[in-house]
């Protein structure tokens, strides 16, 4: 058994974001870059199921978005998570794309590799698009289990029965490996490197591959061919002002219901 | 785009039925296409897929779709990707939509990543506002980095476009009588032609439970109840207002409400009309996912805490005091 772990690295939450001057990026200079945590709970996943099922190899696959970011250190990270081997696809032709041009790219490198289950975080929290892993699985003609919380893999009948959340309950999901899920918070609880982990990633291989090794178009895939374009990134609209009640209990809970009623008429 | 007679392209609206009922976001859908299609001038057509036990066809008629396509087989019971990709792809390709509409559910927001790729097609996910260029471009506003930005984004040529609408955010038309909707029961073929996944059950965990991303209003608690017997008071809210209760991150963390009830970067991302914080600090994670709200209610005994610098209204007060009285005076007002 092959697992895959394709990963990404984001912006750290805490953030403070600056637009570039033309307004259609962040400023990437002196942010402090992380694993999606989403990723992390597929990461932890496969490790857990080459610990319980003794698959052979877990690898680590990102692709750098931007000349000014390192998916290296993401990519350690796993290796001292317990990945075995780690690849990054770099190329200036590969960046700036959207989600479409991120799974072509991914697609042809993962047709260069054997595996029987590839995992996915279920969004990555910069673009929170959520699309990637999904469109992976479709360009690789495999099904695709997404929002995954809970997950069994058979290797007798090679198959998944995985959950996945949908409003208010959960749907209960087979499907014949080789398969694609992507994974969401509940699933496991992801470890930390430990020392030793971290001094054993340094020897572990991290190979990178450019346009070159997977053979596709540049006219197909980063900027050029991205179906879609960003034409401005802006800040959520303002929020007005808003009033604090003040007062004794009593009388600030009856403005605020007046207030609900007759300001707001939300209730 | 057609030659010859001139036809303008449709708009399809994917409208997303469980169980036989169809989501309020179906309706949104529906609504904005209807906006849209005064600039693009083509039909709005409603397509609805399933093993269909209700009839759909008076509400999607009477909420503006010009024409109504059913795709009905017991093998649709349950949501299939591969089979609703290739059954929507199917009528992409004999109508030739400028868009493929749908809402940002757990159903939606699956389908159309795949049916973008099939269709090679662009791809535009979770918009809150949408509008359509003279040459059927649409151009899109989507939140992105946990909704500290927004993104603008437009189809680099007018190429088919598949979009999905966070739900709550875009209104169903006002719903007219209408007779005379053209109405086309697709005969659909639902054998696998590659490897599938299989639905082999839907589980409601709680039955009767309000879902957080569909409740126009929810009152959620953090860490300042002290503890999960503590909920109650949030409940017992929730209740009388008629919402959704849901929980910070910390709450969940700690085991006292299910992940399903998170709202925030990694729970749920929320839009209802009535927001109410109990007990809730705010810390970023969880104003990811409820900023977009239209009224949002603080209740904290912190005066500092970040909730109040996004909150309409805000008491500072012991929210076990505050929050019953809080119910008592909804109820009389319901009652009154």
């Amino acid at each position: 058994m092959k697992l895959i772990v394709c990963i990404k690295q984001v912006p750290a939450t805490e953030s403070k974001l600056v637009l570039t001057r033309n307004g259609t990026d962040i400023e990437r200079a002196g942010l402090n870059f992380v694993m999606n945590p989403y990723d992390e709970f597929a990461v932890e996943e496969a490790l857990r199921i080459k610990e319980r099922l003794g698959a052979e190899d877990v690898t680590a696959l990102s692709l750098r978005p931007h000349a000014a970011q390192k998916p290296e250190e993401a990519l350690r990270t796993c290796l001292a998570m317990g990945a075995d081997k780690a690849i990054l696809l770099s190329d200036p032709a590969f960046e700036g794309g959207d989600s479409y041009t991120t799974a072509l790219v991914l697609a042809a490198a993962l047709r260069c590799l054997p595996f029987d289950l590839l995992l996915f975080g279920k969004q990555a929290v910069d673009d929170d698009g959520g699309a990637v892993g999904i469109q992976v699985a479709e360009l690789l003609g495999l099904p695709h289990v997404a929002v995954v919380n809970k997950l069994e893999v058979d290797t007798q009948s090679r198959c998944i029965v995985a959950h996945r959340q949908i409003e208010g309950g959960v749907e209960v999901v087979e499907a014949p490996l080789p398969s694609l899920i992507t994974c969401q918070k509940g699933l496991n609880e992801p470890r930390y490197p430990s020392l030793p982990g971290i001094m054993k990633a340094k020897q572990k291989p991290l190979e990178i591959w450019n346009r070159d090794r997977i053979g596709l178009e540049p006219t197909a895939i980063g900027v050029a061919g991205a179906k879609v374009n960003v034409v401005r990134l802006e800040s959520p609209p303002a929020r007005p002002a808003g009033r604090i009640i003040s007062g004794d209990a009593v009388a600030a809970v009856q403005e605020l219901v007046r207030l609900l009623h007759e300001e707001a008429k939300v209730i | 785009m057609r030659g010859g007679e001139r036809m303008a392209n449709p708009i399809l609206v994917f409208c997303e039925q469980r169980a036989g009922r169809l989501k309020r976001v179906g309706l949104e859908a529906l609504g904005q296409a209807c906006r849209l299609s005064k600039t693009s001038s083509g039909d709005v057509v409603a397509l609805v897929i399933g093993s269909l036990a209700g009839s759909f066809t008076q509400e999607l008629a009477d909420h503006g779709a010009s024409r109504i396509l059913l795709a009905d087989d017991p093998a649709l019971t349950h949501y299939s990707p591969e089979l609703l990709t290739t059954i929507v792809a199917d009528i992409a390709r004999r109508l030739e939509p400028l868009a493929i509409v749908m809402g940002a559910t757990a159903m939606g927001k699956d389908l159309a990543p795949k049916l973008a790729a099939r269709l090679a097609s662009a791809l535009l996910q979770d918009c809150v506002a949408l509008e359509m260029e003279a040459d059927g471009s649409l151009v899109a506003t989507r939140p992105i980095y946990g909704g500290k930005l927004r993104a603008v984004v437009k189809a680099k040529k007018p190429i088919m476009q598949v979009v999905t609408l966070r739900p709550s955010v875009f209104s169903p038309l006002k719903r007219k009588p209408t007779a005379d909707v053209f109405v086309e029961r697709l005969t659909v073929s639902c054998e696998a032609t590659r490897p599938m996944a299989r639905v082999r059950e839907t589980r409601q965990t709680v039955e009767g439970k309000k879902e957080l991303t569909e409740a126009t209003t929810i009152v959620s608690g953090g860490r300042g109840l002290k503890g999960p017997g503590n909920f109650k008071l949030i409940e017992e809210l929730a209740a009388a207002l008629g919402a959704a209760v849901g929980a910070s991150r910390a709450v969940v963390d700690e085991g006292w409400r299910p992940h399903s009830d998170q709202v925030g970067l990694t729970g749920k991302t929320v839009s209802p009309q009535l927001y109410v914080a109990c007990g809730i600090s705010g810390a970023i994670q969880h104003l990811a996912g409820m900023s977009s709200a239209r009224t949002i209610v603080a209740i904290n005994n912190n005066p500092n805490a970040p909730i109040f610098k996004l909150a309409t209204y805000g008491i500072v007060g012991d929210l076990f005091e505050v929050v019953p009285l809080l119910t008592e005076e909804v109820k009389k007002l319901k009652a009154g």
